[in-house]
């Protein structure tokens, strides 16, 4: 079947064929709005995102709840119109060919969107019958999928009685099973414990070293970090930085130290030992007493704050030494922390 | 332009068709799976054909057949048979909204699929389930003493009707289904507009026993056989 081999280097070389439709980028996205109105109140979900996403790279949008980031997905998915702006998806304009663009992307959400009562087999076969494969090589291709994504003594399994990760595995291989040029990941890791998120870790690389182009969103900058070219962080559904991971972090900072002191009078005290030997001005949380500072210098630096510490007799309750996190880059770039952050740290304090 | 695009992907009437069927499937495929739900529909007919042929039946006189106990039985199960598959739009309102909830009409949004399927597939599904779902109140109704008084060929053109009824009813299902924003709302809507309309009818009495304002609604309610 020499159309299905064609297939298979369009779907996993991401180069050659794709670059044939004269070097467009897979996304390009110019000033997508989306404005949820209710009788009372009207919220810009998104206000004017620009993209862009070349072919074989892996994006990653990167922000808090609510930033907009699923906005931009359903949106670049056809799932949702935007009230303003344009975009298009492996050079097909989301509004006016919509059924051709969705024949070359697979959707993978947040919410594992498999059907509960159905086996992964059959969940699978659905999806790539609906992807318009035929009877016999949707059965073929849901095998292959299942044996690569570890699923394959659970194949004959009702969904219902899977785990997280399972489900997670298996609604990204629903959305592979067409062989799709372009792939975007709605948070796909959110909710899974450590170990579930590792193992979609190694898928997603996976996809990436064979060349799939990639839209990623994420809450977490770790997880930007490890698989995303670049990185576009979401506020308020405006982009308000881009870059590579490494930009972003230099912007930030490098890694964290974070002290809390027993006693809530040694703060200031602790605070200025902290801010002589150089470095920025330090995050205070008065309720835990605890105190952040970047640390240029690592582990050589934290024994040096631990010495301070000690000869200024300053007990502590904690410190350790960790890398940054959505938090601080929304600190560093917008001058406020995520809404979230805010409101958990305002419940510990009442 | 679109010299990329994937071989031999069907369009028109033929993707319609089949991605339809295979939406049917799907949902037939997951009748078996909550056999509850099948169950309790199955008990629920046989509950009504009981509860209305020997408690409510000596109660209710047929006008013109007083002297006949059985005539109210022979009255009530063509009744009870539209009351069935309309319950049934209830189950479909209520599947539609779990699809919606559980993000799975977004996922078959975004496949490069016929739009009408999902809905089609579900109308279809609802009609062969509910010709299996009737089998139980027919043959409940033999046991309690109906019959068929007429031939095969217009009990086979009645049996059609009924399944046409199911359609429609199943396509309002749908409609219900999207409309409200979770399950147990569908659950509640559902039976609230089903339960009047389905005894808003001559289905337990005859019409003729209705208050004036009433009478006119039950005879052309389609439940009304």
């Amino acid at each position: 079947m020499p159309e299905v081999a064609e297939r298979l280097v369009a779907a996993h070389s991401g180069t050659s064929r794709a670059f044939a439709r004269g070097g467009q980028p897979a996304i390009v996205a110019e000033g997508l709005t989306k404005i949820y109105r209710s009788r009372k109140s009207e919220v810009r979900a998104l206000d004017g995102v620009d993209l862009t996403v070349d072919e074989g790279t892996v994006l990653g949008l990167l922000g808090p709840n609510g930033a907009g980031k699923t906005t931009t997905v359903r949106i670049l998915a056809t799932l949702l119109k935007p009230d303003a702006g344009r975009a298009t998806v492996a050079g097909y304009d989301i509004a006016t060919q919509a059924d051709e663009l969705r024949g070359v992307i697979g959707l993978s959400g947040q919410y594992a969107a498999v059907d509960e009562n159905l086996t992964a087999r059959e969940n699978l076969w659905m999806f790539g019958r609906l992807y318009q494969l035929r009877s016999a090589e949707a059965t073929s291709r849901a095998s292959e999928l299942l044996e690569e994504f570890e699923l394959g003594d659970a194949a004959d399994r009702v969904v219902k009685t899977f785990s997280g990760g399972m489900r997670r595995r298996l609604d990204l291989a629903g959305a592979l099973i067409g062989r799709p040029r372009l792939l975007f990941l709605d948070e796909p890791t959110t909710g899974l414990d450590p170990r579930g998120r590792m193992g979609m870790w190694d898928v997603i690389r996976g996809l990436v070293r064979d060349g799939t182009t990639l839209l990623l969103t994420t809450q977490y900058l770790e997880e930007a970090d490890e698989l995303a070219d670049t990185i576009a962080v979401v506020d308020h559904g405006k982009i308000i930085a881009r870059g590579t991971a490494d930009e972003l972090k230099s912007q930030v900072g490098g890694e964290r130290i974070e002290v809390v002191v027993r006693e809530r009078d040694d703060i200031a005290r602790a605070v200025e030992l902290l801010t002589a030997t150089g470095g920025d001005e330090p995050s205070v949380d008065e309720h835990t007493r605890r105190i952040t500072i970047a640390a240029t210098g690592g582990a050589d630096r934290l024994i040096g704050v631990l010495r301070d510490l000690d000869e200024a007799n300053i007990a502590i309750d904690d410190i350790g030494l960790r890398r940054p996190t959505l938090d601080d880059v929304f600190l560093s770039i917008t001058g406020h922390a995520t809404e979230e952050a805010a409101a958990e740290n305002g419940d510990s304090a009442s | 332009m679109t010299t990329q695009s994937l071989p031999a992907r069907p369009s028109g009437l033929g993707r319609s068709v089949s991605d339809a069927l295979v939406i049917t499937w799907r949902n037939l495929k997951r009748v078996p799976r909550i056999p509850e739900l099948a169950i309790f529909a199955i008990l629920q007919s046989i509950m009504f054909v009981l509860l209305f042929a020997f408690v409510f039946g000596g109660a209710i006189p047929l006008p013109g057949f007083e002297s006949d106990p059985g005539a109210y039985r022979e009255f009530l199960l063509p009744g009870i048979f539209a009351q069935t598959v309309a319950f049934a739009a209830a189950t479909t309102a209520i599947g539609i909204t779990d699809d919606i909830n559980k993000g799975l009409i977004d996922r078959f949004r975004s496949l490069p699929m016929a739009r009408s399927a999902v809905l089609v597939g579900r109308i279809l599904a609802d009609v062969v389930y509910n010709a299996g779902i009737l089998v139980v109140p027919m043959v409940s109704g033999l046991v309690v003493g109906w019959g068929v008084s007429t031939d095969v060929l217009s009990f086979l053109a009645g049996f059609g009707l009924l399944l046409l009824f199911a359609m429609a009813m199943s396509a309002i299902g749908v409609w219900l289904g999207m409309m409200v924003p979770t399950v147990e709302v569908a659950n509640q809507v559902a039976f609230t507009t089903i339960f009047p309309i389905t005894f808003i009818s001559n289905v337990f009495v005859p019409p003729q026993t209705l208050p004036d304002f009433l009478r006119p609604v039950a005879e052309w309610n389609p439940v009304s056989t």
